[in-house]
């Protein structure tokens, strides 16, 4: 079962766009940490990390052509580590 | 059902390649050769375990020294447990059988990546080696039980780090292999069979084949970081650095844990697949089990902190690991109904598999139950780190994985070598080693909960008779097994030819010579819309 | 029949297959550092001040700088790949080349952080490590740990990146079969992925 081999439905443009995306976004967390520390910097870490992963998962790693299945089995992956760390958390959050 | 082939052996998957000897089996990359190699190298660990297991019963016949000193005794244990565990348990079924039979049974030629698969192999070689070459240098054989806690793995002089790394090498093995039977089932069915009627053993795979792809690099970081901590004093987990030695606990479980599940989800799918064949019956609730499978690999990946509960973990996290770890046990208790169901009124062959089978049922239910007795926190308090911990999993991984295997071991050998097994002397041993068994572990359940601590090299008087009841039953478990062991080496050297399908199955493994062709199948048979539909016997 | 049209034309291939597998073996990447993120969030939320205060000692510029040369090298290999699957299949190896020399730069400046932890004693088996408090012994112990794993899998998927650009120059991988080349360019990314979040578990941590 073959698929076609020329499917890079992102150009190059697209390509750059996402990488000065990523720095912009690097740019921008590193400035609230900078500028506002503390909580707004833990809640632009929750957002920006995550936003960041996705457009390298998304673009450059084409899992937008992927079918279903690849796409939840990175789900399972990612849900597994997050639900390791919260039921870490019972312990270590409340001592 | 497809006419027996009697007699003449065809080219088979046993003559095929154009190597010579050893060679031709330990470079094969057919899944069928790398099963056998498997197999044949879990049976030889198993074996010296076992045998390492007799010398710590031997032990315990008297208070005191009897044949070794506790610095030894601490090693036995240790080894027995890193070999039965990392070498037999957790490959276990789904690398001898699963290797073997699953391919087959979705119709397929051979795995997803078939070289892949013999770089599991070699990876498990390579990881036994290392191991066995920390018990002759270095400090000597790790005394630290298989667990390998810190702060005790930081501070023995024994040969810790080499140790460790034999483990996280046989690792690779395991998550290579999951990775393998993932892709394979997905990727490789025959056209016609899907998931919703694809084998239920295929099933237990693949739910095992997450766990071993998502658990075991925990596993791997977390000895990475002991092998950082011994050999270059990067401060993890030492409390003489700051350290916190539960971490190690918690990391060392969330994969340990999970672990168990490798070992018995192909158990549960083998005698999956056995029940309804000596039943004459379709599998009560193909969708529950299916589904049942899936739930104890997500739900059973969510306790392991149960192993801690008397480690100072905050009476929140208790609670919660506690409620998970009575949840965990829904889907296995349904996956038992659902066997007993398919028994009921059905059609019984008490073949020797069959016989293993329900051994298994009735020793994984004891198993099952003393778990959930240690996932009650006051009960835990009493029992843990006594030998009501130790008889407990021996229920559930030598009663239940140990059996399925030896089950599965009489079902498939046909199969995999086209020589029918001896049945009557095969059930003849199975009196001695279930007998054996319970005497054996049961002697512990009750000695456990009168208090004797495990991991001990010496025992109060008041246990004594306890251990010696146990001893008892295991050297007349291991008569049992010997005798099991012997009948099988019979067979395989000159037991009546095999026909294609003996016990009238209706898995796809059945419709293909025994044993197989190389290529698997010489016409891909049709695939049944549903699965596990038995012709009806015409009535007399 | 060459190798490589043999391979495109074969009815057995399975590129959703080749890929499966490789995404896989990157879940399984990602859990090993999993185990380590889980590390960092138990032990910082019984040392929160002390990581705050060890965070400080690193080099947030050194290390946003490298963020960056690790997302110019992600971009780099995607255009690797599609430059390939474009069929410019004698560009393709250059850009890996490019990403290849970021590596460089990458490991560079690993190596210049860690000597001048070396030199003030910020180091495993290193006094002044040792007088830390114990929050800010166990944060370095976490960092040393992370980065360094981090930087055998750079090494790592720079070698992998360097045997595909070979084999592409040599014709093995071609633009109607480069799914060698795609899953060499997944691990890269995975890399990258993973310093993303490296970057503010440690320097971003003051």
């Amino acid at each position: 079962m073959s698929t076609p081999a020329t499917h890079g439905t992102e150009g190059a443009g697209t390509l750059v766009a996402v990488w000065a995306a990523l720095v912009a976004l690097t740019a921008t967390l590193v400035a609230v940490i900078r500028y506002a520390p503390g909580n707004p910097g833990i809640v632009a870490t929750m957002v920006i990390t995550p936003t960041k992963a996705a457009l390298v998962f998304w673009f450059f790693m084409h899992l937008r052509e992927e079918g279903r299945a690849i796409r939840y089995f990175l789900f399972a992956g990612l849900l597994t580590v997050i639900v390791f760390v919260g039921l870490m958390m019972l312990d270590y959050g409340l001592r | 059902m497809t006419e027996a082939t009697v007699g003449t052996r065809e080219a088979s998957y046993l003559d095929a390649g154009h190597r010579r000897g050893i060679a031709a089996w330990i470079l094969s990359t057919d899944h069928k050769r790398i099963g056998v190699l498997y197999l044949a190298s879990l049976l030889s660990f198993f074996l010296v375990a076992m045998t390492i297991g007799v010398l710590i019963r031997i032990e315990q016949l008297t208070m005191g020294r009897t044949i070794m000193g506790p610095a030894t005794y601490n090693a036995l244990f240790t080894l027995h447990g890193v070999i039965m565990v990392f070498l037999f348990v957790i490959p276990g079924l789904g690398a001898a059988f699963g290797n073997f039979m699953l391919p087959l049974m979705i119709g397929a030629r051979d795995v997803a990546f078939p070289r892949l698969n013999l770089l599991s192999w070699w990876f498990y070689i390579l990881g036994a080696a290392i191991v066995i070459t920390s018990l002759f240098t270095g400090g000597g054989p790790p005394d630290t039980g298989w667990t390998f806690y810190v702060p005790y793995s930081l501070r023995t002089t024994t040969n810790i780090p080499v140790a460790v790394f034999g483990a996280f090498v046989i690792g690779f093995s395991s998550i290579l292999t999951g990775l393998n039977f993932i892709t394979t089932i997905h990727r490789l069915r025959a056209p016609g069979m899907r998931f919703g009627n694809m084998p239920l053993f295929a099933w237990s795979l693949y739910a095992t084949s997450w766990v071993q792809l998502l658990a075991t690099p925990v596993l791997g970081i977390t000895l990475l970081l002991v092998m950082l901590e011994r050999l270059f004093g990067v401060p993890i987990f030492d409390p003489a650095k700051g350290g916190d030695p539960l971490l190690y606990q918690h990391l060392f479980w969330l994969y340990s844990h999970p672990a168990v599940y490798v070992m018995i989800l192909p158990a549960m799918g083998a005698v999956t697949e056995i029940i309804p064949t000596f039943a004459r019956r379709t599998i009560f609730g193909y969708r529950f089990i299916a589904f049942s499978s899936m739930a104890i690999a997500g739900v059973g990946s969510l306790v392991w902190a149960h192993h801690m509960f008397t480690s100072g973990l905050t009476d929140q996290a208790a609670l919660a690991f506690s409620l998970l770890t009575f949840l965990v046990a829904v889907p296995s208790a349904i996956k038992v109904f659902n066997w007993i169901s398919t028994l009921y009124k059905g059609s019984i062959e008490l073949s020797a598999a069959l016989l293993y089978t329900l051994g298994f049922i009735f020793l994984f239910g004891i198993g099952g139950l003393t778990g959930l007795m240690q996932g009650a926190l006051a009960v835990n308090v009493q029992v843990h780190d006594t030998y009501f911990v130790v008889g407990h999993f021996h229920y559930v991984i030598f009663g239940g994985t140990g059996f399925a295997f030896f089950a599965a071991l009489h079902y498939w050998f046909p199969k995999m070598f086209g020589r029918m097994v001896d049945e009557r002397r095969a059930k003849l041993a199975w009196i001695p080693i279930f007998v054996g068994f319970n005497l054996f572990y049961f002697s512990m359940l009750v000695i456990g909960f009168q208090g004797m601590p495990r991991r001990y090299f010496d025992h109060l008087p008041q246990f004594h008779t306890g251990h010696l009841l146990s001893s008892a039953g295991a050297f007349l478990m291991v008569a049992g097994l010997l005798a099991m062991f012997h009948n099988l080496g019979r067979a395989l050297r000159g037991g009546a030819p095999a026909p294609a399908n003996p016990w009238g199955g209706v898995t796809l493994e059945w419709s293909t010579a025994s044993p197989p062709p190389e290529e698997n199948f010489a016409v891909l048979p049709t695939i049944p819309a549903k699965p596990y539909i038995f012709p009806r016997e015409v009535a007399p | 029949m060459t190798g490589a049209a043999a391979v495109a034309a074969s009815p057995h291939r399975d590129d959703v297959r080749s890929r499966m597998g490789m995404w896989l073996f990157l879940l399984t990447e990602f859990l090993l550092f999993g185990g380590l993120f889980v590390a960092y969030a138990a032990y910082r939320s019984i040392h929160r001040v002390e990581f705050h205060h060890a965070g400080a000692e690193l080099n947030a510029l050194l290390g946003v700088g490298n963020t960056v040369v690790l997302l110019t090298s992600s971009l780099t290999v995607a255009l690797g790949v599609h430059a390939l699957r474009s069929g410019r299949d004698r560009e393709a190896p250059l850009w890996s080349c490019a990403t290849i020399l970021l590596a460089f730069v990458f490991l560079a400046v690993k190596a210049v952080e860690w000597s001048v932890k070396y030199e003030h004693g910020l180091f495993p088996g290193k006094p002044a490590l040792a007088a830390l408090p114990a929050g800010e012994r166990l944060f370095f112990g976490l960092y040393f740990a992370t980065t360094g794993l981090h930087a055998l899998h750079v090494i790592a998927g720079a070698v992998v990146l360097a045997v595909a650009a070979s084999l592409i120059a040599r014709g093995r991988i071609t633009p109607d079969a480069p799914v060698i080349a795609e899953n060499a360019g997944l691990y890269w990314h995975l890399v990258d992925v993973i310093w993303i979040v490296i970057l503010p578990l440690f320097y971003l941590a003051a």
